[in-house]
């Protein structure tokens, strides 16, 4: 193990910690200690990167930088400098003076973090007139300049809405107005994009990364996504289970790393391509969608819903391949899932399963058609309840479907535990007392228990840390094989999709905009969306931000697409005025085998995205 | 707060809030109707009526059978129930039987005396509640919260006979500061109204208080574990200031929706405390209303009540709308 960054008093560093040990004192045996022995400086004006998986500390790490620990923890030894002010000596007065004004905080998710009940621009002055810094209007000043350098729309007047009346990217870059709005010489950012869609990550870490360099402030980035890291910190340092395990500079870690955990990180970073399932054409769809069309409310005399969710869906799904099915948040791929899942009715289209129309909703469905189709949910956490042991959940689907007594359920559980990859003492514990990644296998041996055909899997490794979620598709690829299972896998991560699915669709509002073989969308020409996608996944590779070319702001259009017209139109960089805005996009068929919806032809994508390509280099 | 000054902003909102009340109006009138169907029907089950409660069991049947002609008691139950509403709705209730006189004019010579001790008793229990409901969220699982618990639950679990005899015990026969009789005289000032009313509304403020402060300890609880309260915290805001601008406006809700509760408990259930101090009010009109048969004064002070009730209800309903500006700004 390398030796924990040695951080010396007094000289040039402006954020001192060492020697930091922060324990949770448990009722019955003393206490347990969450962060072990931490040391590190930082430069004025450097950023360092705290990361690690869930559990590592290193939000508990970046708390304790204002002297803070939260519910249940204590701050047990050690010191934390920062500015020549030590601290963890201060009093409730002193930390009051500190917090806000010297050292901000950005947290993860700014949905939660704003008071709902109170206007954006209150709570983004508070703490400046608080500690008297300003004025009122001072501040309010201050923070529309900051709401415009952080490119919110109507920076004006933004300050008088309220959080529910904003979406989570603007959120967050108003959080980030709040925290900087005081001129703080440290700012702390807890994983502030990890709830956002890539297209909105990159547009808010640029955002960031401008604002914390102008106001020339330190700044501590917790997050577990190396590739975010690398391109926000100068030094990373890596944690596990509250201790270092590295630190070093940014480019030394994530392209030499010295210690085989971070190796791990690095590796599980990049999701390998699993070989694709031997081509077999001639296999009948066991599911085929056609013109599904679905949302909320009534529906009109057009047959669309007066929330439509879903447009004219169509695809095709084969006995044992694998569908990944990509959108942002609001793309309508989780409400595709539970269409063909029964759980939301479609207004229009047909879902055929195995050949044969599927009744719309849950109504009318055989029970050998709810055994067939199953569904695993995207967060283990809540889809199971915590009170019921793991023989418990699976022996139910065994005993509903199957009819199997009792000792036959627990061989079966043995089996599926043996199947998931889990110990067999796992059926006596209750689910809450399982670890994520484990719930996540119980959640997935629950649907398998039905013994099905289809898998409809949401987001199943979006709330698992890089490498248990590794895991967890690796597993996926397995029982694939084993059990000749068809797989639709909806996720917003088009790398994991790419890596792990025969084909892919891309929805954009509701629209299957481009659709194909996973080989089409390694690379141009893509969908314009498409390649908004591909090209927002942060690359691990320091000064990928910088290099992506910051696209000039899509000039906004008065009001949303009209009927019929590429849903994608309102933020497409190459969209043809005269042409996108008046006529109905056609679907084309591209060399590499992809559809998409688009009026440019293919010489026309290839031409626009290899310049953007150029431009990258 | 600087909140309110976008309420203009939000007019689809207020249009949404407005029809949000209009709703719960509308349900609340429903109540009423419901309500009152049940209380004819209930009233109409107790054996005996207010004839032969008036006559006395000596009476002849044919004397009681005169009666009962002329107080309409004869007439069909659907036809009785349709009058009465419709005298109801027209803002007469009927004679009191007993009385021998109109019972809006009974009620009216209760009503104000209720309203008084109920009102004084909001006075002094929401503040007191609020104070410590707060208090011991605030500090929660510390010495004074563990307190306040103990002595909250002890009066949650003290039944009110018990607490006004102390009180009499302790403020009229042995320190003689206080009247055990809770007369309010015609004419009397402020200075002696309140010296009459203090036992009562001491007694009454014992039971609601303890209910109210136990729910506002709760709300503000759930509260302070949400992110933003961290947040608030991390940019320095001092504990008072965070619970005052950032949880109340939050726990508003389920709070007044609690006090709503508790206080429409001082109307009819003040009954105990109206016997042990004799003090002139509606919920000992009513229980001599139950004893002497007299039918329209019963149903119509069960409506009082039952309006009372849905009224408080509403405004709760009300203020928890106007501090949500997911309804208010739509």
């Amino acid at each position: 193990m390398p030796a924990p960054g040695t951080a010396v008093p007094g000289i040039g560093y402006h954020v001192e910690v060492s020697g930091l040990r922060i324990t949770a004192p448990r009722p019955d045996s003393g206490e347990a200690v969450i962060v072990h022995d931490v040391s590190f400086a930082i430069p004025r004006g450097g950023v360092l990167a705290l990361i690690g998986e869930s559990g590592s500390g290193k939000t508990t790490i970046a708390l304790s930088l204002m002297g803070h620990a939260r519910p249940g923890l204590r701050i047990a030894g050690g010191t934390v400098r920062v500015g020549g002010t030590d601290v963890l000596s201060l009093d409730a007065a002193g930390l009051s003076a500190l917090r806000g004004a010297r050292v901000a905080y950005i947290a993860q998710s700014a949905a939660a973090a704003f008071n709902p009940s109170r206007a954006i621009m209150d709570q983004v002055v508070e703490a400046a007139v608080l500690h008297g810094l300003m004025s009122r209007a001072e501040a309010e000043a201050k923070a529309v300049a900051l709401f415009r350098s952080l490119a919110l729309p109507d920076p004006e007047s933004i300050g008088r809405r309220y959080p529910h009346q904003l979406s989570g990217g603007q959120l967050q870059r108003l959080m980030a107005a709040m925290a900087l709005v005081t001129g703080p010489e440290l700012v702390i950012l807890d994983e502030p994009t990890t709830a956002l869609d890539v297209t909105t990550q990159v547009e808010v870490l640029h955002a960031f990364k401008r604002a914390v360099r102008e106001q020339g402030a330190t700044a501590v980035y917790v997050s577990h996504d190396l590739a975010v890291v690398a391109q926000m910190a100068d030094r990373i340092l890596v944690l596990n289970q509250g201790r270092v395990r590295e630190q070093g500079p940014a480019s030394q870690v994530l392209k030499a790393p010295a210690d085989d955990y971070t190796r791990t990180l690095v590796d599980a970073a990049r999701p390998a391509a699993r070989p694709a399932a031997p081509a077999a054409a001639d296999r009948a769809a066991l599911l085929e969608v056609r013109g599904l069309t679905a949302g909320y409310g009534r529906v009109g005399a057009d047959g669309m819903p007066a929330v439509p969710i879903l447009r004219d869906v169509s695809l095709s799904l084969r006995r044992g391949g694998t569908l990944g099915v990509i959108g942002e948040s609001g793309s309508g791929k989780s409400t595709l899932a539970r269409v063909i899942a029964g759980l939301v009715r479609p207004s229009g289209g047909q879902v055929l399963f195995d050949g044969a129309p599927l009744p719309p909703g849950l109504e009318g469905r055989a029970k050998d058609q709810f055994r067939r189709i199953q569904l695993v949910f995207q967060n283990a956490d809540t889809a199971l309840n915590p009170a019921h042991t793991v023989a418990g959940v699976l022996g139910r689907p065994l005993g509903f479907y199957h009819g199997l007594d009792r000792a036959a359920r627990e061989r079966r559980v043995r089996e599926l535990l043996d199947l998931t990859r889990l110990p067999a003492a796992v059926a006596g514990r209750r689910c809450g007392e399982l670890s994520g990644g484990q719930k996540q296998r119980v959640n997935l041996a629950r649907a398998l228990a039905a013994g099905p055909d289809l898998l409809l899997c949401d987001e199943v490794t979006s709330a698992l840390d890089t490498v248990v979620g590794a895991a967890i598709l690796e597993l996926m690829a397995e029982l694939r094989r084993e059990l000749g299972l068809a797989y639709l896998f909806i996720s917003h991560d088009i790398s994991t999709v790419r890596a792990t699915c025969d084909e892919v669709l891309v929805l954009y509002g509701g629209t299957v905009v481009e659709a194909g073989g996973r080989d089409a969308f390694r690379r141009a020409p893509f969908h314009p969306y498409t390649d908004l996608l591909v090209g927002s996944v942060p690359e691990l590779e320091p000064g990928w931000l910088e290099r992506r070319r910051a696209g000039a702001p899509v000039p906004s259009l008065p009001g949303p697409p009209g009927a019929g017209l590429c849903r994608f139109l309102p933020r497409c960089p190459v969209r043809l005025a005269g042409t996108c805005d008046r006529v109905p996009p056609p679907r084309r068929r591209l060399s590499a085998g992809n559809e998409t919806l688009c009026h440019h032809d293919e010489d026309t994508l290839m031409r626009l995205q290899a310049t953007r390509a150029e431009a990258a280099c | 707060m600087a909140g309110t000054a976008d309420m203009a902003a939000g007019t689809g909102g207020a249009a949404t809030a407005l029809r949000l009340v209009l709703k719960r109006l509308g349900a609340g009138l429903v109540t009423m109707l419901l309500v009152s169907a049940v209380v004819f029907t209930v009233s109409s089950l107790l054996p005996g009526d207010a004839a032969q409660e008036t006559l006395g069991q000596s009476a002849t049947p044919e004397a009681v059978a005169a009666l009962r002609q002329q107080y309409g008691l004869d007439r069909p139950a659907p036809e009785r129930y349709l009058r009465w509403l419709g005298g109801l709705a027209a803002g007469d209730p009927g004679r009191s039987l007993v009385a021998n006189m109109p019972v809006a004019e009974v009620i009216a010579g209760r009503l104000p005396n209720s309203l008084l001790l109920a009102g004084l008793t909001a006075a002094v229990s929401v503040p007191l509640a609020l104070l410590v409901g707060i208090l011991s969220a605030m500090r929660q699982d510390s010495r004074l919260d563990r307190g306040l618990n103990i002595a909250t639950l002890a009066m949650v679990a003290l039944p009110e006979f018990l607490v006004a005899t102390l009180a009499v015990l302790a403020f009229s026969v042995e320190l003689r500061l206080l009247p055990s009789i809770a007369m309010v005289k015609a004419g009397a000032g402020w200075g002696e109204t309140l010296r009459s009313l203090a036992m009562p509304v001491m007694t009454l403020s014992v039971v609601v208080v303890a209910q109210m402060a136990r729910m506002t300890r709760a709300a503000v609880i759930a509260q302070l574990g949400q992110p933003y309260v961290e947040m608030a915290r991390l940019k320095g805001l001092g504990p008072a200031r965070v619970v005052f601008a950032h949880v109340l406006p939050n726990a508003v809700g389920p709070i007044v929706n609690a006090m709503a509760l508790s206080l429409s408990y001082l109307l009819g259930g003040a009954i105990i405390v109206e016997t042990i101090f004799n003090y002139p009010g509606l919920a000992s009109l009513m229980v001599n209303a139950v004893a002497s048969r007299d039918m329209p004064l019963l149903q119509a002070c069960a409506m009082v009540f039952c309006g009372a009730y849905l009224l408080l209800v509403l405004a709760a309903d009300v203020v928890a709308i106007l501090a949500n500006p997911r309804i208010r700004q739509g």
